[in-house]
């Protein structure tokens, strides 16, 4: 009988958070189509965002502060300074997808990588860097994060680098099992057994096994990224003020929630919908990727 | 007997992991760009009082020696002084840790009252319309930010339909309760999705084992079968899935605290920050990582004492 080893816990948990669970009637391909459809307008939407809104997101309008949304000019009216809400959330967007795919697609090689290797020569480098990652898990994610911002001073870049450094691991982990289970079907062993060097082995057979379980991953830690990179904007801790980021918008409007709520929650929606659309690609992913036996 | 030199082993396998919290934390100071002495001193800086302060801190030994301090200091409990408190910062901690612990605790429950219902009605009725309405409130829980929620329940229960306070602790056991329930709540929501999950899972498994198509033959009633054999087994699980989680739910205290004002540990990390008060910093994160390997040991020794089928002579 398996008891909870450290290592097998460690995965169980990693198990527990590689999809979210999305309703039947729009999984497999729907979700895929829908939550890429999704995803392609808010991102058009805020990298184009000149093209849509002729305000600056942070032009200070003293004379019309706080108007609801539909007013004349401002589609989606103004916050206390102003500032036009729309071009604020359109602007403030590109912060929130950067975190989504730049903090998120570094870890995902870097920790692939390293599962890879690790995974692949064995003791004693592999031992002590699944060790390694073991020890990056034991503290909560977000206290790590924080810590590492708390030390290097509050900043777009430290942001990103406190979270490469404290979410490659799950990436690792992922990888390392894959190519560990891989080592022993018989197309790695007889590409071992064929004198074939080690790199062409991890590149050529390992890698397509190990990569699709990483990119289903990768959506929803893309996911996780945005939130917390919008928790800490929120709690003034990230992106700091008067950078649009949804986070911190929200942040702000959080002093008018009783009579301008939509200053918080306009931003929410636009943060709810981008998880949602990453959240149905990982699900239509993982019903594409699975290898067609076991759907 | 047998559970106590099981206990000995896991805390034997944890050891390495801890002396590994104690480097990460002693670490993580050392990423402070910049000279300690002139954060301490501020206006006051002369060379004189930085050496002395330099002096009194153990910054003028080896790296290795300044480890060996620190790590001496932590295990007595001496965490540092806090530069803004001016005050040790083991006291800090120990003042505001029964709030973070109340509500870790409370949001649990709430939890498991959200999961435990919900998961198995969904692995009971597949596709029917409490898994689908389970996994439409899911996909939007997973991607609704906690402080979001928090928000927005502040807005609906604490000012629309003010039954609930909306900041503080509050005081006593009732007051806690009622100054807690809107975090907790707060907080449940998303760590329901990871349970729910993992729950009807395990159900589905359960539902397809010999021993519950047995019992359904044997002509027990369907709610007999389900408490006595379908839920005991699927339960068992979801205390490690619950475990291993943990680090999410003190994450996610951390943000909600400073959502609902409570005076916890996760308000006092966020205020660090701004104040660059790196002692408090640090050794909020040796004791938050203590800590979860603490609850994970206890989680796991739970799960062994409780289940039967595992014989701890195997382990």
């Amino acid at each position: 009988m398996v008891v909870a080893s450290p290592m097998v816990t460690g995965r169980s948990r990693v198990i527990a958070r590689t999809q979210v669970l999305v309703p039947t009637f729009m999984r497999g391909r729907i979700a895929l189509i829908s939550g890429t459809v999704l995803l392609v307008i808010i991102a058009i939407g805020c990298i184009g965002a000149p093209l849509f809104t002729k305000y600056s997101p942070t032009t200070i309008d003293p004379l019309n502060p706080l108007l609801p949304p539909f007013a004349p000019g401002h589609l989606l009216g103004t916050d206390e300074f102003g500032r036009d809400l729309l071009s604020r959330i359109l602007y403030g967007g590109r912060y929130d997808l950067a975190i989504a795919f730049g903090a998120t697609s570094v870890t995902m090689v870097f920790g692939m990588l390293v599962g890879l290797f690790a995974g692949h020569f064995g003791r004693p480098f592999g031992t002590i860097a699944m060790r390694f990652v073991d020890l990056v898990f034991a503290f909560p994610f977000i206290v790590l994060v924080i810590a590492i911002i708390a030390m290097l001073g509050p900043s777009l870049l430290n942001l990103f680098i406190a979270l490469w450094v404290a979410s490659w691991v799950s990436y690792a982990r992922i990888s390392h099992g894959r190519t560990v289970s891989a080592n022993g079907y018989g197309y790695v062993v007889a590409a071992r057994a064929l004198g074939f060097s080690r790199l062409r082995i991890i590149f050529r057979h390992t890698l397509p096994s190990v990569l699709p379980a990483c990119l289903i991953f990768a959506m929803v830690d893309a996911v996780g990224n945005v939130l917390l990179g919008a928790s800490l904007g929120f709690l003034g801790i990230g992106i700091r003020q008067p950078t649009p980021e949804w986070g911190s918008i929200i942040a702000e409007g959080q002093n008018y929630i009783l009579s301008e709520w939509w200053l918080s929650i306009l931003p929410g929606i636009a943060l709810v919908l981008l998880g949602v659309a990453l959240s149905l690609i990982g699900d239509g992913l993982a019903d594409a990727l699975r290898p067609r036996d076991s759907r | 007997m047998q559970l106590l030199f099981y206990l000995g082993k896991r805390i034997g396998q944890l050891i390495p992991i801890l002396v590994g919290i104690t480097v990460v934390s002693f670490v993580l100071i050392r990423l402070v760009p910049g000279d300690p002495a002139l954060q301490l001193l501020g206006n006051h800086y002369t060379p004189q009082a930085a050496a002395l302060v330099n002096h009194n801190l153990g910054l003028d030994q080896s790296i290795p020696a300044q480890y060996w301090l620190f790590l001496r200091h932590s295990v007595v409990g001496n965490l540092g002084m806090s530069y803004y408190y001016h005050d040790a910062v083991a006291h800090e901690i120990a003042v505001r840790f029964p709030a973070t612990i109340f509500l870790i605790a409370f949001a649990g429950v709430l939890t498991v009252l959200i999961a435990v219902p919900l998961g198995t009605i969904s692995a009971l009725r597949q596709g029917g319309l409490v898994d689908q309405g389970a996994r439409v409130f899911f996909l939007v829980g997973y991607a609704l930010p906690g402080f979001l929620i928090g928000v927005l329940l502040i807005l609906l229960f604490g000012v629309k339909i003010p039954i609930f306070p909306i900041e503080g602790y509050g005081s006593g056991f009732a007051g806690h309760i009622g100054h807690l329930f809107l975090p907790a709540v707060t907080l449940a929501i998303p760590f329901s999705t990871v349970l729910v999950r993992s729950l009807r899972a395990t159900v589905i498994e359960v539902l397809g084992t010999d021993y519950v198509t047995t019992a359904k033959l044997k002509g027990l009633s369907w709610f007999t079968v389900l408490r006595r054999d379908v839920l005991p087994n699927s339960l068992l699980p979801l205390i490690v899935v619950f475990g291993v989680n943990l680090a999410f739910l003190v994450g996610g205290t951390v943000i909600i605290e400073n959502v609902f004002s409570i005076p916890g540990l996760g308000s006092l990390l966020v205020s660090s920050v701004s104040t660059r008060d790196f002692p408090v910093v640090q050794a909020l994160t040796l004791f938050f990582g203590v800590f979860v390997l603490a609850v994970n040991l206890v989680t796991d020794v739970l799960h062994v004492s409780l289940d039967p089928r595992l014989t701890l002579k195997a382990v």
